[in-house]
């Protein structure tokens, strides 16, 4: 049950993707390129999910049970460290160079391009290289 | 941007959000795309079959669809840069575009706040650097 529920979830977010173009890296830069010919999408596209997703965070905050009964399982609202801005400001530089994020990496599978096969081998190799170090270090 | 551009890019973020909201009403969990991939590669994170099952969920609409146009990158170096640092940020930062941007921002988390005005920050100065900054 619980699978065919995340399959449902992931098809509504694989499609959305796909419809607001944002699997394209091309309307992805053309947002994060405020300095050229800026392309606001990422933007709408962005502001509409929010403010879909709102109500059921909204909603579970509430709750401490999903409608199937899972426990809701939310992360930490306010901790802020060196770990959370390196991390993301990583993550931007490799997300700028590319335009592509790991959502849309996954959809872009789906075009059998290699260079979309090598994108998301570089991704799993960058997250299995820091889980090592992390297991090693026991940071966290 | 033309009116068509604008419903998709409307239509689309209605689709995201509601792809999120389903998964947290349903099973409870963030629709965070670099924390499911994490936790699947991690193996350890106990069970697998809503993950497996959200990241099939994912790939099948371009399966059937196609992906359309997409600009990928032009040489394999630069794929793999990109990917390892985003592969490696993301589970330092603990999220990307839609586990802080989306799902963060819809959850009122200042750390997701930070995190999504950080990545997005890094990323305009990136393109900025690569596209007007005389890189070749």
């Amino acid at each position: 049950m619980k699978f065919f529920t995340a399959l449902l979830a992931g098809l509504l977010f694989g499609a959305g993707l796909l419809v607001s173009g944002m699997t394209n890296p091309a309307n992805v830069l053309g947002f994060l390129d405020i300095f050229g010919e800026w392309r606001p999408q990422l933007a709408i596209v962005m502001g509409a999910a929010v403010l879909t997703a709102a109500p059921s965070f909204w909603a579970v905050r509430r709750s401490r049970r999903s409608l199937l009964g899972a426990p809701i399982d939310l992360p930490d609202r306010r901790r802020i460290d060196k770990l959370l801005l390196a991390g993301a400001a990583t993550f931007g530089v490799g997300w700028g160079l590319s335009g592509i994020c790991p959502g849309p990496g996954i959809v872009l599978l789906a075009s059998g391009q290699g260079m979309a096969y090598l994108f998301m081998a570089a991704v799993i190799a960058g997250m299995w290289l820091v889980q090592l170090i992390r297991n090693k270090r026991d940071l966290r | 941007m033309n009116s068509p551009e604008v419903l998709r890019a409307v239509a689309g973020g209605m689709l995201i959000g509601a792809g999120a909201a389903t998964l947290l009403l349903l099973n409870g969990r963030v629709a965070g795309v670099s924390g499911i991939l994490g936790n699947v590669i991690r193996k350890a994170a106990g069970e697998q079959g809503w993950r497996l099952g959200f990241l099939l969920g994912l790939l099948v609409p371009a399966l059937i669809l196609g992906t359309g146009p997409a600009l990928l990158p032009h040489h394999w170096s630069w794929a793999i840069v990109s990917g390892l640092l985003v592969g490696a940020g993301t589970q330092i930062g603990a999220g990307c575009t839609s586990g802080h941007g989306v799902c963060g921002l819809a959850n009122l988390s200042t750390r997701s706040l930070v995190a999504t005005l950080v990545f997005m920050s890094a990323a305009v100065l990136t393109v900025f650097v690569v596209r007007h900054a005389g890189a070749p």
